[in-house]
């Protein structure tokens, strides 16, 4: 190694990645390893080293399975493909508007909105007796009493795809944002206009395939996340059969340990599914790749087509925005309802009395979410930083892809396996293990939401310190992290929201003993006091929000730093 | 060939397959002032990078660098005591000037020490009065001058200047030049200055 190169790979931050990797990758292959044993009947726990297909045969014979995997695919393709096409058609038409300004500065905090508690907001909102009901009942619709009808948790799961649809669309929404900076969006699209396209066909045009590429992992990683949802598909889909994820946790808290084996064949089965799914989806990509290269060149400066997609950008995009906003109105209603009798558009009477009755537990459960956040997102954003420093992060960076595994690989495939790892190490149902379980998912976001700004840092900034003396170290604390402040502040924020919101690995992990406001909203869902769930649920939905919030008050350097 | 100052022994920087120079020897005595110039991307602040020590490891380098005898080779960035000033300036944002200048005091010195050191610094470059100022809220003149000072309290053994007059105006661009090579001359340290102004004429001037 030459001299020069010698003394700059000195990396004093070289340990972050063997780190990063042991608390980010171990245990997920672990996990998925400790899923694998149970599914081919190796139980070494219990002395069974005898390999099995039975609990495979048990699977593939279970009666409920082809409805519930038809189901599966509904939600799982339905939603991917109508938030991508709500997140394309809503920037095409906005994009450069004030209007585009508005959507942008809703999109961190309907991010930040907990799938658990949208759906419980939503589930208020839309179900026979809920606030759209209530709204134009009777003078609309005859109705004097609630209908009986199936909205919510209907047999085809078509709320469920719906609703999960209009909330990943906000998340794309912010993906292609993000990448719109990577290719100079504006002066692309200045010069397909100038030669006399209509905005939203120039931007479908110019635009779309080159932000396609950059959120094609973000989207992957939505069909991913669609496919094997479990906290919204059990408040908002059908129970008999459910989707294939809610359906093996089913199983997997059974006692009969028969149906544990086939929760874990199950399991595998979620992460081959996946894998088919994404394979599936990337044909997709081709096969749309080669029908719109004609339209692309034939010329054609305005026509239906944009139209079109404008109309549904809008609307997609507003029903997204009123579902967050009406959720939450939801949520904060109930909490406060005393009285609140069909068709009456408010409660009769207001009421705090369910907060005040609740106070106990719900300051133990906020105290408990919050610790666990704050603990996981103050980790993972140490970690992102380290890992940044040492070098990962850069675009050509071959352990960004790593980054997504989590996020690509079935929450369900491979927790069971971690929770037998904890339970090896005596750590299951504590909050350590919790707080370990959630780092695998907040590090990928923190990651994400600051390898950008780091990278937009001015690297003289860093060589400026260095050259006067200052170690690599102290060049990081005193020079990098105030000027990075609000980056990193936005990155834990984002990092404390998705702790927040995670309910599989805190149940989990947690082995049952360790409640959450994400794990306690949704076994309210189902219950029969909405005020509970609506108080449990809008505190559920304030946390994230009130750490965006904070997040305000950090200092904005970056922008100065770099004149 | 005295050892003492900035040597460059037959350095050559590729990158991509492709040589910026090849065959540069260049030797810098204390107290003189070298202008390094050439056309874009002939590998000017390439070279600053390799000298100070912040080259990125995709470049191929041949050859070497000393200062007074010492092979900076080895050494990281901060331990060269190679002090660099930017064409940018590169104040830090989210300090004052006076703090600017108190973080390139070594370690081991005394607080009051250190803020008889940053007000002296003050006072030479005529900006008494501006230790809580906030670097933004400078003049491109008085910014330079900051950040020429602040590289000069870390005691440097070398001075690196990367076209740092080119975006001040003409009548401030020769202020701040004369000002920048008095001092440096004052300190008797060797300076390499890289531009692409014939303007910016100091004891030698070569052409990369």
């Amino acid at each position: 190694m030459r001299p020069v190169k010698a003394a700059f790979a000195r990396n004093p931050f070289g340990w972050a990645l063997p780190l990063t990797l042991a608390v980010f990758i171990g245990p997920i292959f672990l996990g998925l390893f400790g899923t694998l044993l149970p599914a081919f009947g190796l139980q070494p726990a219990l002395g069974s080293f005898e390999l099995s297909f039975d609990p495979w045969h048990d699977f593939f014979n279970d009666p409920a399975l082809t409805k519930s995997l038809r189901l599966t695919l509904t939600v799982g393709f339905g939603a991917t493909l109508i938030a991508v096409i709500i997140g394309f058609c809503s920037v095409a038409i906005l994009f450069g508007t004030r209007a585009f300004g508005i959507v942008r500065s809703l999109l961190a905090p309907a991010l930040a909105f907990p799938h658990a508690s949208f759906a419980v907001g939503l589930a208020f909102l839309i179900a026979p007796s809920g606030w759209i009901a209530r709204l134009i009942s009777p003078w609309a619709t005859g109705w004097d009493q609630p209908p009986d009808l199936l909205i919510v948790r209907d047999p085809d799961a078509i709320a469920l795809m719906l609703s999960l649809a209009l909330k990943e669309s906000l998340f794309l929404v912010l993906m292609i944002v993000g990448a719109l900076g990577q290719i100079n969006a504006g002066s692309l699209l200045r010069s397909a206009r100038s030669m006399g396209y209509a905005p939203a066909r120039a931007w479908l045009i110019v635009i779309a395939p080159q932000v396609y590429a950059q959120v094609r992992l973000p989207i992957y990683a939505m069909l991913a996340s669609a496919l094997s949802i479990v906290d919204m598909a059990i408040v908002l889909g059908p129970a008999a059969p459910p989707p294939l994820a809610p359906m093996t946790l089913d199983w997997f808290r059974e006692l009969d340990s028969g149906r544990q084996l086939m929760a874990s064949v199950a399991a595998i089965f979620q992460l081959l599914l996946v894998i088919g799914a994404v394979l599936l989806w990337r044909f997709g990509e081709m096969v749309v790749n080669l029908a719109v290269r004609g339209p692309l060149t034939n010329g054609i400066r305005r026509g239906w087509a944009e139209r079109i997609a404008g109309g549904v950008g809008r609307i997609g995009i507003s029903l997204a925005l009123v579902a967050s906003v009406g959720a939450i109105l939801m949520l904060l209603i109930w909490s406060f309802a005393g009285t609140w009798s069909w068709p009456g558009a408010l409660p009769q009477r207001w009421s705090a009395a369910m907060w005040v009755r609740s106070g106990d537990t719900l300051v133990l459960l906020v105290w408990r979410t919050a610790i666990i956040a704050i603990a996981a997102s103050a980790i993972a954003t140490a970690l992102a930083i380290f890992c940044l420093e040492a070098g990962i992060g850069q675009p050509k960076s071959r352990w960004l892809v790593i980054l997504y595994v989590p996020l690509l690989v079935p929450q369900i495939s491979f927790l069971f396996g971690v929770q037998l790892l904890w339970n090896r190490l005596w750590l299951d149902g504590t909050m350590v293990a919790v707080t370990l379980t959630h780092l695998l998912f907040v590090l990928p976001y923190v990651f994400l939401v600051l390898s950008d700004p780091y990278r937009a840092l001015d690297p003289r900034i860093a060589i400026a310190a260095r050259s006067l003396g200052a170690s690599r170290l102290r060049t990081l604390v005193r020079i990098k992290i105030p000027l990075l402040a609000r980056p990193i502040a936005t990155a834990m924020a984002i990092g404390f929201a998705v702790s927040v919101g995670q309910y599989l690995p805190t149940l989990f992990a947690g082995a049952g003993q360790i409640d959450t406001l994400t794990t306690e909203a949704v076994a309210l869902a189902s219950g029969a006091d909405r005020r509970l769930a609506g108080v449990i649920a809008f505190t559920l939905t304030a946390l994230p929000f009130m750490a965006l919030a904070l997040v305000s008050l950090a200092p904005n350097r970056l922008g100065r730093a770099n004149q | 060939m005295t050892s003492a100052g900035l040597i460059l022994n037959d350095v050559r920087l590729a990158i991509g397959g492709r040589t910026l120079f090849d065959g540069l020897c260049l030797c810098i005595a204390p107290g003189e002032i070298v202008t390094l110039m050439g056309e874009s991307g002939s590998g000017k602040s390439s070279l600053i990078a390799y000298i100070c020590g912040s080259l990125d490891t995709e470049f191929d380098v041949r050859g070497s660098v000393t200062l007074d005898g010492q092979d900076m080779g080895p050494l990281p960035i901060e331990r060269r005591r190679i002090g660099v000033m930017f064409q940018d300036d590169v104040l830090f944002a989210h300090m004052s000037v006076g703090e600017n200048l108190a973080f390139a005091v070594p370690p081991g010195v005394t607080r009051s020490e250190r803020q008889t050191r940053v007000n002296d610094a003050l006072v030479e470059a005529d900006l008494d009065g501006f230790a809580a100022r906030n670097p933004a809220t400078l003049s491109g003149g008085q910014k330079a001058r900051v950040a020429l000072m602040r590289a000069l309290l870390a005691e440097p053994r070398a001075m690196l200047l990367d076209e740092p007059f080119s975006r001040l105006d003409a009548t401030l661009r020769e202020r701040v030049r004369n000002f920048a090579f008095s001092t440096i001359k004052r300190r008797n340290i060797p300076a390499l200055l890289v531009t692409h102004d014939r303007q910016d004429k100091s004891d030698h001037v070569i052409t990369l």
